[in-house]
């Protein structure tokens, strides 16, 4: 039975995996999580045991005093002890996972949308935010406060390797303190389903040592750079002249729309369209030519109006957005 | 010997089920099939092609490459040998100006490893 219990769990491994716990969070929840399935499993055998006992070891009468005592006792007495054990030791993690860590922790505003996630972190120090999309990037070894909130459904945000599973909820705001220990990359995945294609909303998380994420958020919070070759330029005036910006911003250039992802540093992301494709200059141009069909319902028409060349020309200018 | 029948019969149908082995002219020198599959899921091919073998894949921007062993051209220009398609595979608009696909930044090992697993698709 152990076997098969290792068997049944060794496929719960990987990048967005609640038991394998890389944050302080997460880790306190799979402590839970386990002391729940022990518990579980031993008062399974307990009940099963005692069905084996009263039905084939000794089948017959029992007197009802020891009947009496074990129906208040196995009954009453024992759940009532357990669950509320268990419901404080909840409360109490709960509790926890959501305390404000101090005005000078980072804050990162994550706001979910049908169905990608925008991302703006505040610096400590206050200043204008930095926004970014579909992409959490953390400093290792100190704790983040993560303030959630949704614009037209419910959403959930969920990095299971790294914290709990909290609720965006539209009007109001919640918290998630996330502490990541090791620079890594995990997935999260949007945990509450929000219409179409809710399965393709999802994002990556990449912790970094406290230096370089430093230095990556000062290269975000620049604005887009120039094209540096015809090809690159031909292909940001056909972006630009095709009416992307209405829903893009690329920050630096007249893109300023705000109803897509904001793309001013895109070559930088490792995903493309929450979590759906690997980014390069490839699925950026098949993307464009069919969001559609690769995330159907999605807020993205399918763009296939461009020749081929103009095509490699806008998703070239679009990677190199470094 | 009677009884080595069913075994052979066994043999032989299971033989089947192996990737065909694409015929010496389709040979790519340094290409592993295997590796090929991978690299093709890492670069996200599958964004506009559609690929037997790989996921659920359905892009449809560009041509199915099911059955691309069989294929006489790549992209209607060049006859469909490993050379020509390990060159394609690294730089499309070098050999087709107006071609939609861009080239993805494949090395030569990659482009070869790629190429291999194509032709295993007949």
């Amino acid at each position: 039975m152990a076997a098969a219990l290792l068997l049944g769990i060794s496929g719960c491994e990987g990048p967005q995996s609640a038991l394998t716990p890389d944050g302080a969070g997460a880790r306190a929840l799979a402590s839970l999580w386990w002391i729940m399935a022990a518990g579980a499993v031993v008062i399974f055998l307990f009940v099963i045991g005692c069905a084996v006992y009263a039905t084939r070891v000794a089948p017959r009468a029992h007197p009802d005093f020891a009947g009496t005592w074990f129906i208040l006792g196995g009954g009453v007495a024992l759940p009532v002890v357990v669950l509320s054990a268990l419901l404080t030791y909840s409360f109490v993690l709960g509790r926890d996972l959501s305390r404000a860590p101090g005005p000078e922790a980072l804050r990162i505003e994550v706001i979910g949308k049908q169905w990608w996630w925008e991302v703006r972190y505040r610096p400590p120090g206050g200043g204008e935010p930095v926004v970014s999309a579909n992409e959490l990037r953390l400093p290792v070894g100190e704790p983040v406060e993560l303030v959630l909130s949704a614009t037209d459904v419910i959403h959930s945000f969920w990095l299971p390797a790294i914290a709990g599973k909290r609720d965006m909820i539209p009007g109001r705001t919640t918290h998630l303190v996330l502490e990541v220990e090791e620079p890594g990359i995990w997935r999260g995945q949007c945990a509450e389903y929000c219409g179409g294609p809710h399965a393709l909303m999802a994002f990556y998380a990449i912790a970094q040592a406290q230096g370089d994420f430093a230095a990556w958020l000062e290269r975000e919070a620049q604005t887009a750079k120039e094209p540096d070759d015809p090809f690159l330029a031909s292909g940001k005036a056909l972006f630009h002249d095709s009416g992307c910006g209405a829903c893009h911003t690329i920050r630096g250039t007249p893109a300023d729309g705000e109803l897509g992802p904001d793309l001013t540093h895109l070559g930088n992301r490792r995903s493309l369209a929450a979590g759906t494709l690997p980014n390069n200059v490839g699925t950026i141009a098949g993307w464009i030519a069919d969001s559609q069909h690769i995330k159907p319902a999605n807020r993205m028409p399918s763009f296939n109006t461009f020749t081929g060349r103009e095509l490699r020309a806008i998703a070239a200018y679009l990677a190199s957005l470094k | 010997m009677r009884s080595l029948g069913p075994l052979l019969l066994v043999v032989v149908l299971t033989g089947a089920c192996e990737p065909a082995e694409p015929p010496a002219h389709q040979r790519v020198i340094g290409g592993d099939p295997r590796l090929g599959r991978t690299v093709a899921a890492v670069y996200g091919c599958t964004a506009c092609h559609d690929i037997p073998g790989i996921g659920q894949a359905t892009g449809t921007v560009g041509p199915s490459l099911g059955a691309f062993g069989m294929r006489a051209y790549i992209a209607g220009r060049l006859p469909n040998r490993p050379a020509m398609l390990t060159s394609w595979l690294r730089d499309p608009p070098a050999i087709d100006p107006a071609t939609a696909m861009p080239a993805l930044g494949l090395s030569e090992s990659e482009a070869r490893h790629v190429a291999a697993f194509l032709y295993t698709l007949r």
